[in-house]
């Protein structure tokens, strides 16, 4: 770094500048002094504790237990692996990734569609639409277990008013995890929907123009125009859903805890059961370590695709 | 990728149909309008019903069937939010008080890390430098549980458990990686030959960068931290396994925390609820046209 680099900068504008370094130099200097501080953040407090992890998982470490870890191998992965359990909460999350995600990207293009046809208000339509994906999963997970009470809840006094009798749409082993998939779908529907909208409003004029030229059917256009241009977007926003929703934790935490019975426990959860209820760290890292694998694999298919897109 | 919802309309279809054809097309906009409408009614209700709640009599609250417009009125879940029921400030108040200072720091850390880290990543050429901005991307999906686990034994080491400081770090560190991919795209808008023509007047690369291509950053930079902001303010599983004591615990795990006893006071967790989101929904409307960054953490860019 040269000299220069303290001098404020009102003092660099009144004056000429002094001469720099050699720039070639100083360029690489910058640089490093610029990215290193960020990086060396992210190496303390994300790979740094995942490379513990790593080593935990290959130990009986318990948090609570005073004395050190033995090593145990790949027995903390052979049990993971091999456990009902965890095979029984790997379907949950499995329905509950491909249920919400399904459902969301039906209905945030269906609405993202229906907005883009209108001339009028679609700024004010998009931003009333928006509304619950920026809440916190907190306030959301809270607002619907009240809504979804069985005695005084409003989902169920609406059913009652229509003639239906009362669901227990969090303490029974089917609704539950229909209601988390619900919950889910309302709060992040909008996202898919500002990308697909994204996408749909990108669709140049001309496309459509010359289809009308052609007398082109409604389906047609759609089905030819509409979704390839859309499609590349729409999938972005799927995989990063799909992520997402892999790793949910705080909304089954305040939702249902898991219950009844482990009908909404997902792999999350159970992670967080094993590490700090059943205070088996080395099992819990050798499973948390599973599941970022998972998470990378899943994260690498959405960077790929990411990266085509750009260049493409 | 150049697409703004802003843009102009995606022809809403014509009317150079036959008149048959005109009459079911006027149809078929009613029932997308119906549809619409009913869509917009579903999405938002429960945000009404959540404000709704908050200004409530108790007994109105647990009304059944729901009283949806004749209830009585009532601010005393908002002042039991902030007032403690002998007087003085409630737990409630230091808790939102402990986010704003958490969200904060974490933001400003982040900002102040992010930043010029992103300006480098695009103005540099650096050795592998795609595969560092994807690594960096990727951290940020990782699992919190999971990383909660590890994260929880160094901060016991440390001395970190139940700390702000603790929760600014895991925070900035969580909003690191957005920043960077966001800013890298705000930072890429700027043509570098505004740097190279100031270097030709002999201004350092440094100098170049304060005096001309910050100033052009600042609204990015104002919108990122605004998301940086909402990310940390909204947190929970951190908050929730890191911290436990009232000095230090955020807003999430407190209001939380409201329905752990035998009987939940709805009126308070709505009221409490409602002026925990006001802000993100203030500062989301301020950041509008950059959301769709802002939500696939600057990924996809318009």
């Amino acid at each position: 770094m040269t000299t220069t680099t303290d001098r404020p900068v009102q003092e660099a504008s009144s004056t000429t500048p002094a001469p720099g370094g050699s720039p070639r130099l100083s360029d690489r200097g910058l640089a490093v002094a610029f990215i290193s501080p960020a990086l060396l953040l992210l190496l303390g407090m994300s790979v740094f504790p995942l490379l513990w992890a790593l080593y935990l998982s290959f130990t009986d470490y318990s948090a609570t237990r005073a004395t050190g870890a033995n090593f145990v191998g790949f027995d903390n992965y052979s049990l993971i692996l091999g456990s009902s359990e965890v095979h029984k909460r790997a379907l949950t999350t499995l329905i509950y990734v491909v249920g919400a995600v399904l459902l969301q990207t039906v209905l945030g293009f269906s609405i993202a569609y229906l907005i883009s046809r209108r001339t009028r208000g679609r700024g004010a339509l998009t931003t009333l639409f928006l509304v619950p994906m920026m809440l916190s999963p907190v306030v959301v997970g809270l607002f619907w277990k009240f809504m979804l009470d069985a005695q005084f809840g409003v989902i169920n006094s609406m059913l009652g008013s229509l003639g239906f009798g009362q669901v227990e749409w969090l303490t029974r082993q089917r609704t539950a995890l229909f209601s988390l998939i619900v919950v889910d779908t309302w709060q992040w529907t909008p996202f898919i929907m500002l990308i697909a909208l994204a996408g749909l409003t990108a669709v140049p004029n001309y496309l459509y123009e010359a289809a009308s030229i052609d007398r082109a059917s409604e389906w047609f256009r759609f089905r030819h125009i509409t979704l390839p241009m859309v499609w590349p977007l729409l999938l972005i926003a799927v995989m990063f859903r799909a992520i997402e929703a892999f790793r949910l934790f705080d909304l089954v935490y305040i939702l249902t805890s898991g219950g009844p019975g482990v009908s909404t426990e997902t792999l999350s959860f159970h992670v967080y059961k094993v590490a700090f209820l059943g205070f088996n760290t080395g099992t819990a890292s050798a499973y948390g370590i599973l599941m970022v694998l998972v998470v990378i694999v899943l994260a690498q298919f959405y960077l790929r695709y990411l990266n085509k897109l750009k260049e493409g | 990728m150049a697409i703004s919802i802003d843009e102009a309309v995606p022809a809403p279809v014509t009317d150079d149909a036959p008149a048959a054809r005109r009459r079911g097309g006027r149809a078929r906009r009613v029932i997308e309008v119906v549809l619409l409408v009913a869509l917009a009614v579903a999405m938002l209700f429960p945000v009404l019903w959540m404000v709704e709640t908050s200004i409530k009599e108790n007994r109105d609250v647990y009304a059944v069937p729901a009283k949806f417009f004749n209830f009585d009125f009532t601010l005393q879940h908002f002042k039991d939010v902030f007032v403690a029921q002998g007087g003085g400030r409630s737990d409630l108040s230091g808790s939102f008080l402990n986010s704003v200072i958490v969200a904060g720091a974490s933001t400003i850390l982040a900002t102040v890390l992010g930043v010029p880290a992103a300006w480098a990543y695009s103005r540099f050429t650096l050795k592998a430098k795609k595969d560092q901005l994807f690594f960096i991307l990727s951290t940020r999906f990782m699992p919190p549980v999971v990383v909660v686990i590890p994260i929880f034994l160094m901060y016991r080491e440390l001395g970190l458990i139940d700390s702000k400081l603790g929760l600014i770090l895991i925070y900035a560190a969580f909003n690191v990686p957005f920043t960077i991919w966001m800013m890298k795209g705000f930072v890429d808008e700027v043509p570098a030959e505004y740097e190279d023509a100031a270097m030709l007047d002999g201004y350092t690369r440094l100098q170049a960068f304060r005096k001309f291509t910050l100033p052009l950053l600042v609204p990015g930079i104002a919108a990122t931290a605004v998301f940086a902001l909402i990310f940390s303010w909204n947190e929970f599983v951190f908050a929730i396994f890191l911290t436990s004591s009232q000095e230090v615990r955020t807003a999430p795990p407190a209001i939380a925390g409201l329905i752990g006893g035998t009987t939940v006071d709805w009126g308070l967790v709505a009221a409490s609820a409602v002026v925990f989101a006001l802000p993100v929904l203030v500062f989301a409307f301020l950041v509008r046209k950059h959301l769709v960054a802002g939500v696939t953490l600057g990924a996809v860019r318009r």
